[in-house]
């Protein structure tokens, strides 16, 4: 099966949905080891690769890109309704 | 790795050209590059709307700076300078800051040499006979690390985060790796992350200017756009999956790769630093392309989801899709398919894909933006005119 996934820096808690997966399917990107989406997630978004505690930050392009405001588990749809930006907190 | 090769040029630098340039000092003699342009198709002929009606010193360092650079360019081997004789950046002014440009250099003014129908004429045959100076000029072994690529981006979408500027960015420390410099700009695209490029920061004092410059594109778009500053981050932009202004401007500054930033440098400066380089330069694509070009770059790489066909007239322009769709519809205007990211092509291939390309650029294959002759010269200005 191809890659539906991707992992842009090794130090990312995130990857990223290359189209739009499924609840349930199984996220495949190089260099992490397989595991099921547990909510849809549409293309271009962020999934966890971890579970993530609130407070703690999110990691893409290798860099903080947001903090988590709820705890956010392994295959969950990372996006507005469970992080805020570090700067220009709404 | 194979051998790339350029035109060597003074104070050790090489051009990946060697373009007779005919460049107009001021808008007003546009009809006359125009004429010669129909002549002479082999030269590369630039009109464009500045020269003149602005007087701030800003404008004035940028409109001799940028003007003075597309002279000095490396990838041009001689110069054709067709000035009115009145405007503010005419050829007199000009020449102090070119005559060190170390190539044949000729310069017609309409007001002196009988119109602009007879300076067309003059200017046409001047041409002709610089391209047939310039032609046998053999091509040499270049040296990585006197290569400066700029790496651009437009016309984005929500995978131009994901699949093309990663892909730019994989280039980009490839590279630095082999020694050359990456140079990028579009400061309003950096804004929120001015915590990550610091910190990649050679020393403290880059750090600050990095810090600076981010601080002050951020102060100008609120200054200019009021409330609707905070439309830097779109409603469009999150439903791409961009959560924060961190995150799309990471999307952006990614294009630059990962290594350590050397040197900040001004819009259209050359950089004296190897590896990576930041220029303080705006977002718009037309203006970010002259500024990255009167910095000496030889080559650029640009990605687009949108799909922009824009060239640049001395410079190589590689496109870059970030999607398979833009790409199938924008085929004729677009090198590259980072798209292919997401049919399961692996990064290190593509990658591998955009050098090879890049390589046999540099050597002399022409990208689409060549081939179609897109070619689009404006630069930045901050005054109003008068």
């Amino acid at each position: 099966m191809k890659n539906n996934a991707l992992l842009i820096h090794p130090g990312d808690n995130v990857a990223i949905a290359l189209r739009n997966l499924g609840s349930g399917e199984e996220v495949k990107a190089k260099e992490v080891e397989g595991f099921p989406a547990l909510q849809d997630i549409p293309a271009s978004h962020k999934i966890a690769l971890r579970d993530i505690p609130a407070g703690e930050e999110i990691i893409k392009y290798g860099e903080i890109v947001a903090v988590c405001t709820k705890d956010i588990k392994k295959g969950e749809w990372v996006h507005t309704h469970n992080l805020e930006s570090k700067r220009w907190r709404k | 790795m194979r051998e790339i090769s350029g035109y060597e040029r003074v104070r050790g630098r090489y051009g990946i050209r060697n373009h007779v340039l005919v460049l107009a000092t001021v808008s007003c003699v546009n009809g006359v590059i125009q004429r010669i342009s129909r002549e002479v198709p082999e030269a590369v002929c630039v009109p464009h709307a500045h020269g003149c009606g602005r007087g701030g010193a800003r404008d004035m360092q940028i409109l001799f700076r940028v003007l003075s650079g597309m002279v000095h360019h490396p990838n041009v081997g001689a110069v054709v300078l067709i000035g009115l004789g009145c405007e503010i950046s005419n050829t007199k002014s000009l020449v102090p800051f070119i005559e060190n440009a170390g190539k044949p250099l000729e310069i017609f003014n309409v007001q002196e040499h009988g119109g602009a129908r007879q300076t067309a004429q003059k200017g046409a045959a001047a041409a002709r006979r610089l391209l047939a100076e310039i032609k046998g000029q053999p091509r040499v072994s270049l040296p990585w690390d006197q290569l400066l690529v700029a790496m651009e981006c437009g016309g984005s979408d929500a995978m131009s985060g994901v699949t093309a500027n990663v892909a730019l960015g994989a280039v980009s420390d490839w590279l630095v790796q082999k020694g050359a410099t990456v140079i990028f700009g579009e400061n309003t695209e950096m804004i929120g992350t001015a915590h990550v490029l610091a910190r990649r920061a050679k020393n403290e004092r880059v750090a600050k200017q990095i810090e600076k410059l981010i601080d002050e594109a951020e102060k100008r778009t609120q200054e200019v756009m009021g409330n609707l500053a905070s439309w830097v981050i779109s409603p469009g932009n999150m439903d791409g999956g961009m959560s924060t202004i961190a995150e799309k401007s990471m999307g952006c500054i990614f294009k630059g790769g990962t290594t350590t930033i050397n040197q900040v440098v001004d819009y259209g400066e050359a950089p004296t630093e190897k590896g990576l380089v930041l220029q303080d330069g705006p977002g718009y694509d037309a203006d970010s392309m002259a500024g990255l070009a009167a910095s000496g770059s030889q080559l650029m790489f640009f990605s687009t989801g949108r799909g922009t066909p824009v060239g640049f007239p001395t410079l190589p322009v590689i496109k870059v899709a970030s999607n398979s769709r833009i790409y199938e519809v924008m085929e004729d205007d677009l090198d590259i398919n980072a798209g292919s990211l997401v049919e399961g092509k692996l990064l290190e291939d593509l990658r591998a894909q955009m050098v090879d390309l890049m390589i046999r650029v540099i050597n002399g294959e022409r990208t689409k933006a060549e081939v179609n002759g897109m070619d689009v010269f404006a630069f930045m200005t901050v005054h109003p005119p008068f």
